[in-house]
């Protein structure tokens, strides 16, 4: 087995393994989904509730899982010196950020996975017209939320603020963005913050694949803005990002 | 013998303030090798750039023949780091971390054997949150020790213990000495630097004031300090003869009749040798 591999597999069980993780990042989209589900029905502009929402669902995973999960996973590694003694062995660094990030992607496609089954099983929501979209969409955005994960990671200087700093961002993202519910009726000032968000466009990407069947490459703009902020965010994070916990002595 | 570590000339600023200036020291291979020093002193600065955790703005530093600043994977295969703060993995348990660390390394050592090593064989399957405090330090240690060091950096190694956790602590860094390995450890403890080292530096405001065995640093054969009471007023001689001073005293005291109240022959410690040379400095 690869070390790439080894460290992989390790992420996953430390993962899994723990309660927090699990319940918040990995279930908490989806129960938000089995509640949202069961209040809307009918269309929601032009589909079926269901399977809007469901794309809506996978946004605010996206962002709870490859951005704040992440995020707050790497605060707690660094202020508690597990990546200060990681550091001090020969595994090598990218090896061990690729792991995390792969490790990342791995949840979110697991989650965006229960969340088509389950709204097929409860919701009669539809499958996605178009898969190989769908599925780059996804990898597009999983990669740069995971980049803005570790630039907030670097910004975040304590493990007592990095839920709460993550959750200040996460949840009014998503709800400006158009993961609970249309924003078309939010008032203009709201709707032009979600438009400097990269999760609405994100939104824009999958929601296309997903409901219109439309190829990827049918909305550039929109994968240029989510490709932009994941750009900026390594940026950010290459310049920032620490190994050792913060000195607050 | 050879030295594991050399260091000449080193120095290190924050933001214009000077933490290290000027320190230079070898540690020979299997030594056990102590860095004393007050909280700002520059032992841990000086630590971390052997470690390779910081860079160093002036001087020459090899660590086992490596520029630890380069970072090498060669280098980070040969050293062992146990931090002062550290959390183990909570939701692994102590085999399956040590199994973990192991795999970073081309050789390391035999995962059961290290567990055994720290003294864990009988938590090897229990998760690390399980773990009792001291527990947790040994653990500490044995991930540093799975990938079979050459050298071992202990930053204050039995900070928080009980006098008995302290007591196996130690006996544990004597038998890693007994095993070959250089050991660098830091320590605000005196009596465990006169137990475990073989040689000790102090540090005080960026610089070694004091380098040597801690027997030669107590002054080796120097003074012995003779105390007693007289009509309750404490005496102290001082003398580098104590053997006829004391028989001077005691035959006086029986001439006379008289009891030496709490009689006490002591040599200063390493202690009262490092306060002095810290009170050195603030004059």
């Amino acid at each position: 087995m690869s070390l790439f591999a080894h460290q992989l597999r390790a992420e996953q069980k430390l993962f899994w393994r723990s309660r927090e993780a699990a319940i918040f990042v990995f279930l908490f989209p989806v129960m938000l989904f089995l509640l949202l589900g069961a209040v809307y029905s009918d269309e929601i502009e032009g589909h079926p509730a269901a399977s809007w929402l469901l794309v809506g669902l996978i946004g605010y995973g996206v962002a709870n899982t490859a951005f704040g999960g992440l995020a707050i996973f790497l605060v707690l590694r660094r202020e508690a010196g597990i990546l200060k003694r990681l550091r001090s062995t020969p595994l090598p660094s990218e090896v061990y950020l690729g792991a995390v990030v792969a490790s990342t992607l791995l949840v979110f496609a697991l989650q965006t996975a229960a969340l088509i089954a389950i709204g097929r099983l409860f919701y009669g929501a539809e499958l996605p017209e178009n898969w190989p979209a769908l599925v780059l969409a996804l990898i597009l955005g999983a990669i740069a939320f995971a980049g803005m994960g570790f630039a907030l990671a670097a910004l975040i200087r304590s493990s007592e603020g990095a839920s709460p700093v993550v959750n200040v961002i996460v949840l009014p993202m998503a709800f400006l963005s158009g993961s609970f519910g249309p924003t078309r009726e939010y008032p203009a000032f709201l709707q032009a913050v979600a438009d400097v968000l990269p999760l609405k466009y994100f939104l824009e990407l999958v929601r296309a694949a997903y409901l219109d069947g439309d190829a990827i490459w049918d909305n550039p703009s929109a994968i240029a803005i989510v490709a932009a902020w994941g750009a900026v965010a390594y940026a950010v994070a290459a310049r920032r990002f620490r190994w050792a916990p913060v000195d607050r002595s | 013998m050879s030295a594991a570590v050399e260091v000449a000339g080193l120095r290190k600023a924050y933001g214009g303030i000077e933490a290290v200036r000027g320190v230079d020291f070898e540690i020979r291979s299997g030594e056990v090798f102590g860095l004393l020093g007050p909280n700002g002193a520059g032992k841990t600065t000086t630590v971390e750039i052997l470690e390779g955790y910081r860079e160093r703005d002036a001087g020459t530093v090899a660590v086992l023949g490596f520029d630890p600043a380069r970072g090498e994977a060669a280098f980070r295969a040969r050293i062992g780091v146990v931090l002062q703060i550290s959390e183990p993995f909570y939701n692994l348990t102590v085999r399956e971390q040590h199994a973990m660390f192991a795999r970073y390394y081309e050789h390391p050592r035999d995962v059961d054997e290290t567990v055994r090593l720290v003294g864990l064989e009988e938590k090897a399957n229990a998760l690390a949150k399980t773990l009792s405090g001291g527990q947790k330090r040994r653990l500490d240690l044995g991930l540093a020790l799975v990938g079979d060091p050459d050298l071992i950096f202990l930053d204050e190694p039995t900070t928080g213990f009980d006098p008995a956790a302290r007591r196996a602590a130690w006996e544990m860094i004597r038998s890693l000495r007994s095993l070959g390995k250089t050991i660098l450890l830091t320590t605000h403890y005196l009596d465990e630097a006169q137990e475990l080292c073989d040689r000790v530096a102090v540090m005080r405001d960026g610089e070694i004031v004091r380098i040597g065995t801690p027997d030669a640093l107590r002054g080796g054969e120097a003074e012995a300090e003779i105390r007693y009471r007289r009509d309750g007023e404490q005496v102290v001689v001082r003398t580098r003869e104590p053997t006829r001073a004391l028989h001077e005293l005691t035959a006086a005291a029986l001439a006379d009749g008289r009891e030496l109240d709490e009689l006490e022959v002591r040599r200063p410690s390493l202690e009262d040798v490092y306060l002095a040379l810290l009170d050195e400095d603030e004059s």
